[in-house]
Parts: C-alpha cells; structure tokens; sequence
C-alpha cells in the first residue's frame, strides 16, 4: 500500500491525533505534531537503529558535522541476531553480550535520537511520520529490517510466535525459544521450518540446527531435532554443515530439503507442508517467509514482487522514491546477502554518497565487505568471506575471491574465536 | 552535478547505461570503511582475537594483505577477502589505516611480566619495534595496545611454522623461552 500524496496530506491535515484511529487496526499510529522542527541546516532523518542504521548515522556524521542526523529508532536497546542462536541453545546465560544502547553512539557522534516507530514517509514532502511527532528530512535512510508473510501460511498470525516463536528478531522470541527447549523432556522432537531464500540470514536456520543438535546431545540425548527445509538443498555454508551434521550430530539431526510449510496448526505445534504431509513437535520454531519491514510497503518503496525494495547500487537510493535510499535486509543488493556484515558495509557506501550528494560531489563505486561465523558446535565455527563491487549495474561478488571456510575443519577452532571477536567489534562499532 | 543528471536522463531514454558510469573509483574511505565491521572504526579494535590496524605503517599492511593474498601467510578470511583486492586497492586501504590515529587499548595484564618483558624488548626488539612497539618502522607492525590474545594467536603460528618470521625476528626470538616470549605479549599489551 503506497501512501500517496493527497492521502498523506489527509493524514497529516486531520486536526488531532484522534482522526488517524481508523488507521489503528493496521498498527501504531504517528503523530502529526511536527518534532524538532528542521531549520536551515541540512538533515538526514535515519529510519532504524540496526546493523545499517546505526552505522549509516554515525559514519554521516563522521564525513560531514555540518549535516545533522536524526535516528528512528523503535527500541532503546538493540539486540543482536547474530549470536543469539547460542544464548537459544544455552551456550549463553543471558543477552547481555548481545545487547548494547545509543547514548555513546549519540553523544560521541552528536546524532539525535527520536525513540518511536516509523509510521509513513511523505517522499514529495520530504517528511517522515512516527509515533513521537513528524521529522522533515533532505534526505531519508531507510533500514528497518524485516517482516513475516504471515497471510502466505495457513493459520498463521502475528500471535502465533507466542506458541510457536520465530526467534527470527533477537529478544522475547530468542528467550520463549531457549526456554521451551529447555523444558522439553528427554525423548522430545524438536522442529525447525525454514522459508525458501531469500530471507535474513542465510546460514542462520543451519547454525541454529546444529547448536540445538549440541544442546540436545549433551542434556537432552534421547531427543530429535528435524529441520524442514523448504529449499531443494542447503543454501548456505553447504559442505561445511553437511559435515558438522554428519559427524557430530548422526541419530540427533534430521536435515529435510524441499519441505515447504504452507499451513500450521499452532495449538497442536504441527506444522503441514505442502497442504498433505504433517509434522508435530514438542517444540516448534517455525521461521516464516520475509519482506521488506512495513514501513518500506507503505513508503512505496518495495519493488514489484511485493518483497523487497530496488535501489541504486551506488547510493542505495529507491528506484522507486527520489530522496529516500534504502540499506540492510530489506533492500534489494544483488551478491551481497540479506546479513547484518553487509547492512554496515552497505551503510558505509551510502553514507559516503549521501554526503558527495548533499555536497554536490562525485559518485564513488561501491565497495562492500560480508563476513559471516556460523557456529557448529559449543566450540568450532565456520564462515563465508566476500568483498563486492559493482559490475554492469549489478552487485557481485569480486571474481575469484572469498568462500567458506576449509572443509577439513583445520580453522574451526580459531573461527570460533575470531566468531566472537567480529561480534565485539561490529556492536562496538554501532554503539560507540 | 547538473551535468551527471542531465547526462543520466539521456542515458536512461536511448541504452541503459551502468548506474554506477558515473561515479569514481572506490577512495581509500570506501575500501577501508568496509574493514571496520571486523576491525574496528578507523582500525581500532575492541575484539580481543582482532589487530588494530590503526597507525600500522603502510609498507606493513600491503606486505600483510599481499602475504595473505598468496597464501604465504595463514588465516582464515584474511586471505579470502585479499583476493578481492587489487594491488591499487592494497595501496589506498594501507594508506587509510597508516594515517588513523594509535588505538590504545585497557587490558588486564600481569605487572611482574610486564616488567620482564619491558627488559627483553629494549635487549631483543626495540631496533625494529620502535618506540616500545608503538611505532611501525617499515614492514614491522606496531604492537603497541594489540589484544593479547591476537599476539599469543599469532605467535603459536610463528612458533609452529604456519607462519614464516622474518630473518632478523627469527634471530631474535629462538633463543627466548616461553615465558620470555610471553611477558614480551603482555608488554607490547600494556604500552599505551
């Protein structure tokens, strides 16, 4: 649902907040009330506080103090994805290491911070609506992460992942997970449904088999893990877990391909693939199929398979909305996938031009880093390493370059260290 | 400016020309941005297993990325992520990191190592790791506020062969016991 013009111009034209409670049932409603009314100085209103967010604001900062950067952001904390897959499987006891705030960032940075959520973007007005008040911008970043296609899979809602959780964004839904797993019985089954690519993450639903194979071969032996794959083979890290699983999790692990779930039955924790073939479990973490997060839908800045947002692969502008350039999982960024190393990078080659194109300077060519861990076990890793420019309009991975890790599994243990040092240095890096 | 645009519209009625054809080469910022995710902003790491590359000389960073890009040196995406990169590329991100300021880091170390440490390295190193380490003398890295276990990391891999210690190091470094070698680590650690 794009938000045009006239419409926009009704929403923010209606005299009090209460006209907008029609909207309600579609979810949190913005305020009107313009805040921190914009003056002379130029600004870049950042819409998301995540991996791309974060860094987009603090790196435009870095490269020009005379623009001013406001950063959207829903949460106080954030909470890492990436890693949260061991505090699920008990490698961890807490969040704490996943955890980490603004106020550094900001006060180191000079970056304000609005704590509320996106509701709408006005591209021709250069305006954007959120639960605090309205933000005028010269230019908008947008990295909001992602959303569920709930309507896609039978039976499904939003509250659904009270039962069943995703875990799929890092906090309540890691916590219901782990303690589900941990009040399993011995002898329990354990399912996990993953959707077709692309959706965040890729190798994340195969790290996350293979930490809770470990968690159940150490406390839980007698129990099963299954993972429903609805792709026809593994798409991440391929030979890598299908020699963890192999090895350290024979008679525990199940690894199905080519098992899309098309229906669940959330009471009975049985999810249906294909509308003929069930599967129940004790414990169920059924990961949804993706998009773009709403406030992308709304802006009118997904693309035309309803999914994901096209942008200019130089500066992460909207194909579809001048102005408005969009970074991380919801984009549309060719090799580079949908993972939280790649939303910095891409936050960094967005900032650069932001600024060149706020200055009125030259264009620079994108270049791009992703650098992924996956954990196999409670003490070995692996990784995918590739670095990105641009061919012909396309992001590709530079020919000749990057992969996974060795399959003979001479670096899993240094992995697993490095593993936890990327994570140290990539929140540090957001939050200070 | 007003030209790329005029230019752009013209381009995008007659043949779809690159989006990118007209924008510049990546500058030293847009390669070595993309380092910092692992690394650190500006090359000053908070990871313990990470080097800071921040105030490393020049010659000493394209010597590490060219040593990784063949092979000669061992890692594990090092060496992946090189191959990404031309030598013109090597050269502009080892300019960017020789010019970020030292990144001094807070550890925990022992005194009385760091105190013999302090006596090896004026005896064995100081020629080629000056100022204490804090300062990188042509291909020699500083090791100055580098996380202790980065060095101990990289130090087993010297000692077991993987990786190749330059002549004069290796000269240096044989007769040294362990725990020579070890409180060297928690000196350089502790020099801020």
């Amino acid at each position: 649902m794009t938000l045009d013009r006239r419409s926009f111009i009704k929403v923010l034209g209606s005299a009090s907040g209460l006209a907008l409670a029609g909207c309600a049932a579609q979810g949190p409603v913005g305020s009107t009330t313009e805040i921190m009314p914009k003056g002379a100085t130029r600004r870049v209103v950042v819409v998301g506080g995540g991996f791309g967010g974060a860094i987009a604001a603090k790196y435009i900062r870095m490269l020009d103090k005379s623009i001013e950067v406001v950063l959207v952001e829903q949460n106080r904390q954030f909470i890492s994805c990436p890693f949260s897959n061991f505090y699920i499987a008990g490698l961890m006891n807490d969040m704490s290491t996943l955890t980490i705030g603004y106020d550094k960032l900001a006060a180191n940075h000079g970056i304000k911070m609005v704590y509320g959520l996106a509701t709408a973007i006005d591209p021709a007005a250069k305006k954007v609506v959120t639960t605090e008040g309205t933000l005028s911008y010269d230019r908008l970043i947008v990295s909001p992460g992602i959303d569920f296609r709930n309507e896609e899979v039978e039976g499904y809602t939003a509250d659904s992942a009270n039962t069943i959780p995703h875990a799929w964004k890092a906090g309540a839904q890691s916590t219901l997970l782990r303690n589900q797993l941990q009040a399993m019985p011995d002898g329990g089954k354990v399912i996990i449904s993953m959707p077709l690519v692309p959706y965040r993450c890729p190798p994340g639903p195969y790290e996350r088999s293979s930490l809770i194979a470990n968690y159940l071969k150490k406390h839980k032996p007698k129990s099963k893990i299954i993972l429903l794959d609805a792709n026809a083979d593994v798409v991440a890290k391929k030979p890598l877990f299908m020699k963890a699983w192999n090895t350290y999790y024979k008679g525990i692990f199940e690894y199905i391909p080519g098992k899309k779930v098309t229906a669940v039955d959330v009471a009975n924790r049985t999810l249906l693939v294909e509308g003929i073939e069930e599967f129940k479990g004790d414990v169920v973490n059924f990961i949804p199929p993706q998009r773009a997060a709403a406030i992308a839908a709304k802006a009118g800045l997904v693309g035309a398979d309803k999914k994901w947002c096209p942008v200019n692969v130089t500066t992460f502008e909207s194909t579809l909305q001048k102005n408005v350039h969009v970074i991380g999982d919801s984009s549309e960024a060719g090799a580079m996938p949908k993972s939280g190393y790649s939303a910095n990078s891409q936050a960094k080659v967005c900032a650069i031009n932001v600024v060149a194109l706020m200055n009125g300077k030259e264009l620079t060519d994108l270049s791009g880093i992703n650098v992924c861990y996956s954990a196999i076990s409670d003490h070995e890793s692996i990784s995918v390493a590739g670095v990105y420019t641009v061919k012909e309009g396309k992001i590709i991975g530079v020919p000749n370059s990057g992969g996974i890790s060795p399959v003979d599994f001479s670096m899993t243990k240094a992995e697993h260290a490095y593993g936890e040092s990327w994570l140290r240095n990539i929140l540090t890096e957001m939050s200070t | 400016m007003k030209q790329r645009w005029s230019m752009r519209v013209l381009a995008a009625g007659a043949l779809s020309l690159s989006a990118t054809a007209f924008a510049a080469a990546p500058t030293p910022e847009m390669i070595s941005f993309a380092c910092a995710g692992c690394h650190g902003t500006s090359g000053g790491s908070a990871g313990l297993t990470m080097p800071s590359l921040a105030s490393q000389s020049k010659t000493a960073i394209v010597d590490a990325m060219k040593k990784f890009k063949s092979g000669e040196r061992p890692s594990t995406v090092m060496g992946r992520l090189a191959k990404g990169y031309s030598d013109a590329d090597i050269e502009k991100m080892a300019e960017f990191f020789s010019k970020q300021k030292f990144h001094p880091t807070q550890q925990v170390v022992d005194a009385a190592k760091v105190k013999r440490g302090a006596d090896l390295q004026e005896a064995n190193c100081s020629r080629c790791h000056l100022e204490d380490g804090k300062e990188g003398k042509d291909d020699t890295p500083v090791m100055a506020s580098q996380w202790l276990a980065y060095m101990q990391m990289q130090m087993a891999l010297y000692q077991s062969g993987a990786r190749k210690m330059p002549e004069k190091m290796a000269e240096k470094v044989k007769p040294l016991s362990k725990e020579d070698i070890e409180a060297l680590l928690h000196f350089y650690a502790s020099v801020k």
